[in-house]
């Protein structure tokens, strides 16, 4: 669906902009392929280990160890995986609810969930590349230690609302 | 050659998860799974991300930019970053090069922060996501949490960055975007 409206959007863009100007047209998509060009090692590289990393972390193995650890223990092991996890949202909500009914206290998911998205130890080469290294480093250790805020407010919520 | 060093990662990638199929097939087919179907992902995600980040390059002058989210564009600029972070579509790494070109356009520092962590942490699609699988109160208190926290994050940002290291980010995006 958001793929469908991204193509319309780039595609209506595309076909307003060769009708208006055909050499500024010529002149964006040579700069479009660049700059996808520019990044796309560092994306292949990444999505390859990533492959490799969620293949050795699966549901089970993460249940396991979280399933093991109980409190704030349990909240690092979480937010150090989910650091080093990279997963669509599409798998990673119905693998986190697995997660839950395997055991996973909401406190550890709300970690692992906050560094899933905003912590990227496997897109920090990518980072580095746009950003430099002070602003990559800063950036992340920021986002991990702000999951452990969230990870407390959502277990005092969630206990509170009885769920 | 130097194609062989550009890829050298990839190539890394693509030895491992072989080394990884001989000794634990199962394991090693799981991770060529997931790699093709991220590649496919990522391979159907960015093209039109950049064609319009292109676009944008050479149809929309930096002074608009900088009106609408640059220096003195205060709160539009801040709430305008945020819907466009919230509004994403696609894993983080896709928001690297549009936060680049942005740079390239005088978008502001702080403005680049909402944009990412927004985008990172706060996109409808995902949250449709975490409220089915996670429940209201989960999604809800994370969510109303990370307003603050994308925030107070901007804020630590600006203050431990310098002037210094900033200009070097936005010579960065010149070169990156």
């Amino acid at each position: 669906m958001q793929t469908i409206i991204f193509y319309s959007l780039a595609g209506g863009l595309l076909i307003f902009s060769t009708v208006k100007d055909r050499t500024k047209t010529k002149k964006s998509l040579i700069k479009a392929w660049k700059s996808f060009e520019n990044i796309l090692p560092q994306m292949l590289g990444m999505i390859l280990f990533v492959g490799l990393i969620v293949a050795v972390l699966s549901p089970e193995v993460i249940s396991r160890i979280l399933g093991g650890a109980s409190g704030w223990l349990g909240v690092i092991v979480a937010a150090v995986i989910g650091s080093v996890s990279l997963i669509p949202a599409f798998v990673a909500f119905p693998m986190a609810k697995i997660l839950l009914e395997h055991g996973a206290g909401y406190m550890q998911l709300a970690a692992f969930v906050s560094t899933l998205t905003m912590v990227g130890i496997l897109t920090f080469g990518l980072e580095i590349k746009f950003f430099g290294k002070k602003f990559t480093i800063w950036r992340n250790i920021l986002a991990f230690l702000a999951a452990f805020v969230i990870a407390a407010v959502v277990q005092k919520v969630v206990g509170y609302a009885g769920l | 050659m130097q194609v062989f060093k550009k890829y050298s990662l990839a190539l890394a990638g693509v030895f491992l998860i072989a080394l990884t199929y001989l000794f634990a097939a199962e394991t090693g087919t799981k991770a060529a799974v997931t790699v093709l179907s991220s590649a496919k992902e990522m391979l159907l995600i960015l093209p039109p991300v950049f064609i319009m980040l292109g676009l944008l390059d050479v149809w929309v002058p930096r002074e608009t930019m900088v009106r609408f989210m640059g220096e003195g564009s205060g709160l539009v600029g801040g709430v305008l970053s945020w819907v466009l972070g919230v509004a994403a579509a696609g894993p983080l790494y896709v928001v690297f090069p549009i936060a680049a070109a942005f740079m390239k356009k005088g978008v502001t520092f702080t403005n680049i922060l909402i944009l990412i962590g927004a985008w990172s942490t706060m996109k409808i699609p995902m949250l449709i996501f975490e409220f089915s699988s996670l429940g209201t109160a989960f999604a809800l208190t994370r969510m109303l949490m990370n307003i603050p926290v994308i925030l107070v994050m901007t804020a630590i940002m600006n203050k431990v960055l310098s002037k210094e290291d900033k200009e070097e980010i936005y010579q960065r995006s010149e070169l990156t975007a």
